[in-house]
């Protein structure tokens, strides 16, 4: 699903981010990427995401080599991935219903098939009912679930999360790690990316771990 | 197709919002569009009912031939036997000189002066129609008959109908480079608003890039914007000549009515106005698209 080989991302001044990476996630498994703050966990979702293409090697995402593709066909790309923020990333100047009607805006759906879907994304992250609000009136902890609503409600294969519960006491976090486990329960390829060595603990989980940039047992 | 749709009347929405979100902001680009198309159009709109006025007696090719003042009636019927054979000439009306003081006298508002008269100063004249309008034909056959005795003058009617189109053309001309110099305009001012709309919108851009929009889905609403405030612009221009004209015509009627005519000024016809709305709300497009090109590359989501 996801396969990094022999990555390097040198950002413009020199700055090695990512070193010779190689590693795949297979399909419908769930990974955590561990490291501290700039060992390159961002770094590493932004270049499957294509908002960073990697200085060398190749990352291949559903069989696509993401670093050759044209930039007409990122946003395709984009589109088979639900990408969560740290910082959320909504449009304060529109409500909670249409935040999450964006993705499927840009999709072309109707607005009798987006209001559904919208609606089953909201009811999964606990929103249903706060529609109409705008997201300035939302607690740390729903704008995260609000972000989580925007980044499923295309129905995305993978799921990348940089620092989900990052800015969140332990139990907002843990809501949201349920809510991750049971996505991946239906078949999403997870890659949540945490500073929080106590989650993965109890998580059966894979995790690959950084450091400088390298991956390390 | 029916996505396709959705996403149109999504951007449509959009675009609305905007424009009504900053209601005093529009209502200025939009006064600045309406007053920049308002002087090609409404100078266009003059020079037409200039050429409609002069139009009725540009076309007609006809001569008036004044005999002497000495010439009899007799001679005049002998001139006026002669046109009549002549291969080249169509008609010919004979006008007394009586009947030409009398309509002088009627037409001009001159009955007091013509009263004062201790006789009558107008000659016999003929009004001659040639078959031909084509002007090196009819100065000939002015030529000609400027020979004939007892012809004092012959003028050809059309020579001053014919300075009054070129001028017209010129003005025309005028009107034209007028209409592209502003049009360039009409893109600046298209161009900038929509710069400034994407710098005021740059999060939601890069969250929409973000989530896998392409350029053009962006692009779609900044293009709506363009075009539809060219459209309301074209619209306030309309509403600015329409209503200039309103206010001219009371004064062109006085003036009219001391010619004795009814002449008044016509307003710019349907099909230009439909005309003006189009390129208007074209310009508009093509100025924000040139705005869009330029900016939306610069935003990329990091």
């Amino acid at each position: 699903m996801i396969g990094f080989s022999q990555v390097h991302k040198r950002y413009p001044g020199g700055f090695e981010a990512l070193k010779g990476l190689t590693f795949e996630v297979a399909q419908g498994e769930m990974v955590f990427l561990t490291g501290h703050s700039g060992a390159g966990k961002s770094t590493l979702l932004k270049l499957i995401a294509a908002i960073e293409l990697p200085s060398a090697g190749s990352v291949i995402v559903n069989g696509q080599n993401v670093g050759k593709l044209r930039r007409s066909a990122i946003p395709y790309l984009r589109r088979n991935l639900g990408l969560i923020f740290q910082d959320h990333k909504l449009l304060f100047g529109r409500t909670v219903l249409e935040n999450v009607m964006l993705p499927l805006q840009i999709g072309g759906f109707e607005s009798a098939e987006a209001g559904r879907r919208c609606r089953a994304a909201l009811d999964k992250v606990g929103l249903l009912g706060r529609e109409k609000a705008y997201p300035v009136t939302l607690s740390g902890g729903e704008q995260q679930r609000l972000c989580i609503a925007r980044a499923i409600v295309n129905r995305p294969a993978i799921l990348l999360a940089d620092e989900p519960t990052g800015n969140l006491d332990s139990t907002y976090g843990d809501e949201i790690m349920e809510l991750f486990r049971s996505f991946n329960q239906v078949g999403v390829t997870m890659l949540i990316a945490t500073h929080d060595d106590a989650l993965i603990g109890r998580y059966n989980a894979r995790a690959l771990h950084l450091h400088q940039g390298e991956l390390v047992p | 197709m029916r996505g396709w749709l959705a996403q149109h009347r999504h951007a449509l929405a959009l675009t609305l919002r905007r424009l009504l979100g900053h209601p005093l902001a529009t209502l200025f680009s939009i006064m600045v569009i309406g007053i920049a198309l308002s002087l090609p159009a409404g100078l266009y709109v003059l020079l037409e009912n200039l050429g409609t006025a002069s139009g009725n007696v540009a076309a007609a090719p006809q001569l008036s031939l004044f005999l002497a003042l000495d010439a009899s009636r007799q001679e005049a019927m002998q001139v006026q036997a002669r046109l009549k054979n002549h291969p080249r000439i169509r008609g010919v009306r004979f006008i007394p000189r009586e009947q030409a003081l009398e309509e002088l006298k009627q037409n001009a508002g001159l009955g007091d002066v013509v009263e004062s008269l201790p006789h009558n100063p107008l000659p016999d004249a003929l009004v001659v129609t040639a078959k031909s309008d084509d002007p090196a034909l009819l100065k000939q056959l002015r030529d000609e008959l400027g020979q004939w005795p007892n012809v004092a003058h012959v003028q050809l009617d059309s020579a001053w109908a014919e300075r009054l189109a070129a001028l017209l053309k010129l003005g025309r001309q005028a009107v034209l480079i007028l209409a592209a110099l502003l049009g360039f305009a009409l893109l600046a001012i298209s161009g900038n608003t929509i710069r400034l709309q994407i710098l005021t919108q740059r999060e939601e851009i890069e969250v929409a890039k973000l989530i896998g929009a392409t350029d053009p889905f962006i692009r779609r609403p900044f293009l709506y914007f363009g075009a539809l405030q060219g459209l309301v612009g074209g619209a306030a221009a309309l509403l600015l000549v329409g209503a200039s004209l309103h206010l001219l015509n009371a004064s062109v009627a006085e003036l009219a009515a001391l010619y004795g005519s009814d002449f008044r000024l016509s307003a710019l016809s349907s099909g230009d106005s439909v005309r003006l709305l189009l390129l208007a709300a074209g310009l508009g497009w093509f100025g924000a698209y040139l705005s869009v090109a330029r900016h939306l590359r610069l935003i990329e989501p990091r």
